[in-house]
């Protein structure tokens, strides 16, 4: 029986305070709180390969058969994303990679295809990974609201921390939110007719026939993940469907991350599952254009899973952004004066497709004589000189360390200045490159550092990826 | 390193040329390469028909042979573009050097030149990187401040130290520009302003790095064994030795960013052409490649001027000032010329054939016997470098 046999999660370092944004725009929103804000390199397919990677510590990534990336905001309106998830992640070739987007429901529609494969026994260990970086028009209450994150699941029939013991979807045709092909901004219908014809009655009567499939109650239900907007909708709904508002929800991190779109239910299922005890119920629900239900039930295997960042970890790890204009800045939302530097020389997709493998999911090599590794790889080894005698090395996950950096304030950056880092490895070998999510006064030689998949350059819409690295997060 | 064989004395300058370097609005490329072999020809009392082969120095601002032939109207001789980053313009000098050692010819030209000002960029108007830009943005100041942070973390300089070390450097090399007409910038510094100075990339601030400006400097060579028929002054050929880095700095752990081995390679094999055993003692100038002022110190103690660590006391003492025991940058060096890529090898050697000559003005170094240049192309991790000596 199909189950989730791990989870992650990502949470971007940044926090915007609400009320930096309420007071640029003159007061109109006092909300109260902070939203969890991509870094100026990071986006959807970014945040997807974080959750995932944290998703699959411990876990044989050769035996994954299908990887799932859902999104509303792909970076690519045409083109797979989901292939450079795999890629990042290093995962074979010989996989079935698949998007789902367009819907708040892509991330519950991903898991549910997923349990559908494993039960069906089309697939055995399904990747299904879902991010978020939604935007607000500015000045707008959803720019307040709004906020980005990922999770990520593996969906294996064998060795499962919590199995599927059900699930109801239903659609209902109805322009609540949308984006079209035209827009970046999230739109939305007057609030109260979406309220009252949409969430508060819709999520309700899906649970309710969700829950007599299964033949339990609402008691039975240890925590439920309920996709929610804001918080007063969701003490609604919980009234009518009979939940304990305190002990039976997830908190749905309005106040510390935002509303993450298709990713929220799934990271709040994360929660959850952190929290989770052998024999623990579970519920996770999304809405949008109708509404998915997944049931769950946690069995022993949910603790074995440990030493994930997960919800908890992400949540405490937080830099703010220190004002509203370097948040709209990071989201390219004004345009600035450019970098008094050439632009960066136009990408080359054969070139690309060559480093698919190193390029993408930083494999290196060692070299069987002299053992160094290195990147990226060569014909001759930068050591011994020895031919055409290595074999890969993955230096994503090595442990690895600040041996000089610089802070250079003319290399053109959103975000300067620049920090220029020589990164050896503890095994060997060294790589130079770009460091982010830091604190430039606390950068220190020596420093342990983490490998991270980052956004480097955007050229001609094409989105070009390679790894940066980072301070040990949390 | 093998035995180097070399062309020790074979090969003698008998003409230079120089621009004025800096931004040349009002000149073309081919009006600074025309009046840089104008001067040289003037110089050696020859006429363009008299040179049998050319070699071209430039990084970017010319592809071909027909970067010489076009703005000088070469007969039909052969005509060589040589790239070598920041080395270019010396490796055209080492080729034309290499041909008349060789016997082909009789006498050769050799160029570097650079036009970087047109390009609307306040830096270097190209980035290198991989074409699938999967590649850390990094620029020249930003790897150079990697060996000034390391220099001083290995050698326990304090911040202020390190930074009033290296700012001594530029202080120096603006002090001999201010005597030098063809200099593009011509200002004193005091070492507060050094120290003040807007950071670019920590530590290295705004006088810490060289300017980008446009120039050329033409040289013409010929055979040592009738150079005198040419002039009585002519300069001849110690060593020109090329070293270039694997790129391994960048892959290699134990490469700790205080040295430019390739700096080392080429130190040692000039030394062993031109026979010198104590370049302390026997290099009576040099010019050395500062686009950064920590790499002119970094340089010293490469090519053997100061003890590993020790370069600081040398800089204190004014070892390397005009009237010091060795005087580097007579001429103001890339710090007060500015750093048009292809041009500044040949203009190096411009300044240590006047000096040679006793032809250097209020730079004049007492009695020089041998003059070094030093060109580094690239960065810390990954470079080519030259080192050529000529003498009398």
């Amino acid at each position: 029986m199909a189950g989730i046999a791990s989870y992650g999660a990502y949470i971007p370092l940044f926090r915007l305070n609400r009320a930096d944004i309420n007071s640029a725009w003159g007061g109109m929103f006092p909300v109260p709180g902070e939203k969890a804000v991509a870094g100026y390199d990071e986006d959807s397919i970014t945040m997807a390969v974080a959750a995932a990677r944290d998703c699959l510590k411990g876990f044989d990534r050769s035996k994954i058969d299908r990887l799932y990336f859902a999104s509303t905001t792909s970076p690519y309106k045409e083109k797979l994303a989901a292939s450079i998830v795999a890629g990042a992640l290093g995962l074979r070739n010989d996989i079935y990679t698949m998007d789902f987007s367009g819907s708040l429901r892509a991330g519950t529609s991903a898991l549910r295809a997923a349990m559908d494969a494993v039960d069906s026994k089309a697939a055995k260990s399904v990747l299904v990974t879902c991010a978020e970086t939604r935007l607000g028009a500015p000045k707008g209450d959803k720019e307040i609201t709004l906020g980005d994150g990922a999770a990520a699941f593996l969906v294996s029939d064998a060795g499962v921390a919590a199995h599927f013991e059900g699930s109801y979807s239903m659609f209902q045709e109805m322009h609540e939110n949308w984006r079209s092909d035209k827009d970046v901004f999230v739109r939305s219908w007057e609030e109260r007719f979406i309220r009252e014809v949409g969430y508060t009655r819709v999520i309700p009567q899906s649970i309710g026939v969700a829950l007599k499939n299964c033949n339990i109650t609402a008691k039975d239900i240890t925590k439920a993940a309920i996709y929610a907007p804001d918080p007063r909708l969701l003490a609604t709904v919980a009234g009518k469907i009979g939940f304990e508002p305190f002990s039976q929800l997830v908190d749905p991190m309005f106040m510390t991350v935002g509303n993450t779109g298709s990713a929220l239910s799934l990271m709040m299922l994360v929660s959850a599952l952190e929290d989770a005890n052998p024999g623990d119920r579970l519920m996770c629900v999304s809405y949008g254009d109708g509404c998915d239900v997944l049931i769950m039930k946690a069995t022993e295997g949910i603790t074995k899973i440990k030493d994930r960042r997960a919800i908890k970890r992400h949540l405490e790890s937080k830099k703010m952004i220190p004002n509203y204009l370097k948040y709209i800045q990071w989201r390219g939302l004004m345009e600035t004066d450019p970098p008094p530097r050439p632009p960066i020389n136009h990408i080359s997709v054969p070139a690309l497709w060559r480093d698919r493998e190193w390029g993408l999911s930083l494999t290196g090599q060692r070299c069987k004589k002299c053992k160094t590794p290195q990147y990226p790889p060569q014909r001759v080894c930068v050591i011994c000189q020895a031919q055409d005698d290595f074999e890969p090395y993955h230096f994503t996950d090595v442990k690895a360390t600040l041996t000089s950096f610089s802070h250079d304030n003319l290399a053109a950056s959103i975000d300067p200045p620049t920090t220029i880092a020589a990164v050896d490895f503890v095994e060997g070998g060294r790589i130079i490159f770009n460091m982010t999510d830091r604190n430039p006064d606390e950068v220190k030689t020596g420093m342990p550092l983490e490998m991270v998949f980052r956004q480097v350059h955007y050229w001609e819409g094409i989105h070009n990826y390679w790894w940066k690295c980072a301070p040990i997060r949390c | 390193m093998g035995s180097i064989k070399g062309i020790r004395d074979k090969v003698a300058i008998i003409g230079m040329g120089c621009t004025k370097f800096g931004e040349h609005w009002d000149k073309s490329k081919n009006d600074l390469i025309y009046e840089a072999v104008r001067d040289a020809l003037i110089d050696a009392k020859l006429e363009t028909k008299d040179l049998e082969a050319a070699w071209g120095g430039t990084w970017v601002s010319g592809f071909d042979g027909r970067c010489l032939a076009d703005p000088l109207k070469l007969q039909y001789i052969p005509v060589t573009r040589v790239e070598n980053a920041c080395a270019s313009g010396s490796d055209a000098f080492r080729n034309a050097c290499y041909a008349v050692a060789a016997g082909a010819y009789d006498i050769c030209l050799a160029v570097g030149f650079e036009k970087l000002k047109d390009s609307g960029w306040s830096g270097l108007p190209d980035q290198q990187s991989l074409p699938s830009n999967r590649y850390p943005d990094r620029t020249a100041p930003g790897m150079f401040a990697l060996m000034a942070t390391t220099y001083f973390s290995k050698y326990k300089l304090s911040p202020e130290e390190g930074k009033r070390m290296i700012g001594l450097v530029s202080v120096k090399s603006h002090h001999n520009g201010t005597l030098n007409p063809r200099a593009h910038l011509r200002r004193e510094v005091t070492i507060e302003q050094v120290m003040n100075a807007p950071i670019v990339a920590w530590p290295l601030g705004l006088f810490d790095c060289c300017g980008v400006s446009d120039g050329a400097a033409a040289a013409i060579v010929c055979r040592a064994d009738v150079a005198k028929k040419y002039r009585p002054d002519p300069v001849y050929v110690k060593a020109l030795q090329i070293s270039v880095c694997p790129s391994e700095g960048e892959m290699r752990a134990d490469y700790d960013f205080t040295t430019v081995k390739a700096t080392v390679r080429a130190g040692e094999a000039a030394y062993q052409e031109a026979g010198i055993k104590n370049p302390r003692e026997e290099i009576s100038m040099a010019e050395l490649h500062d686009c950064f002022s920590i790499t002119e110190a970094v340089t010293c103690e490469d090519l053997k001027f100061s003890p590993k660590g020790k370069v600081k006391q040398d800089i204190e003492s004014g070892f390397f000032d005009l009237t010091g025991g060795l005087p580097v940058q007579p001429d103001g060096g890339l710090k007060s010329f500015g750093h048009p890529i292809g041009a500044s090898g040949v203009r190096m050697l411009f300044e240590m054939y006047l000096q040679l000559q006793g032809k250097a003005d209020k730079r004049q170094i007492k009695n020089p016997k041998l003059g070094l240049t030093h060109n580094l192309g690239g960065i810390p991790v990954s470079n080519t470098v030259s080192v050529l000596i000529i003498g009398l």
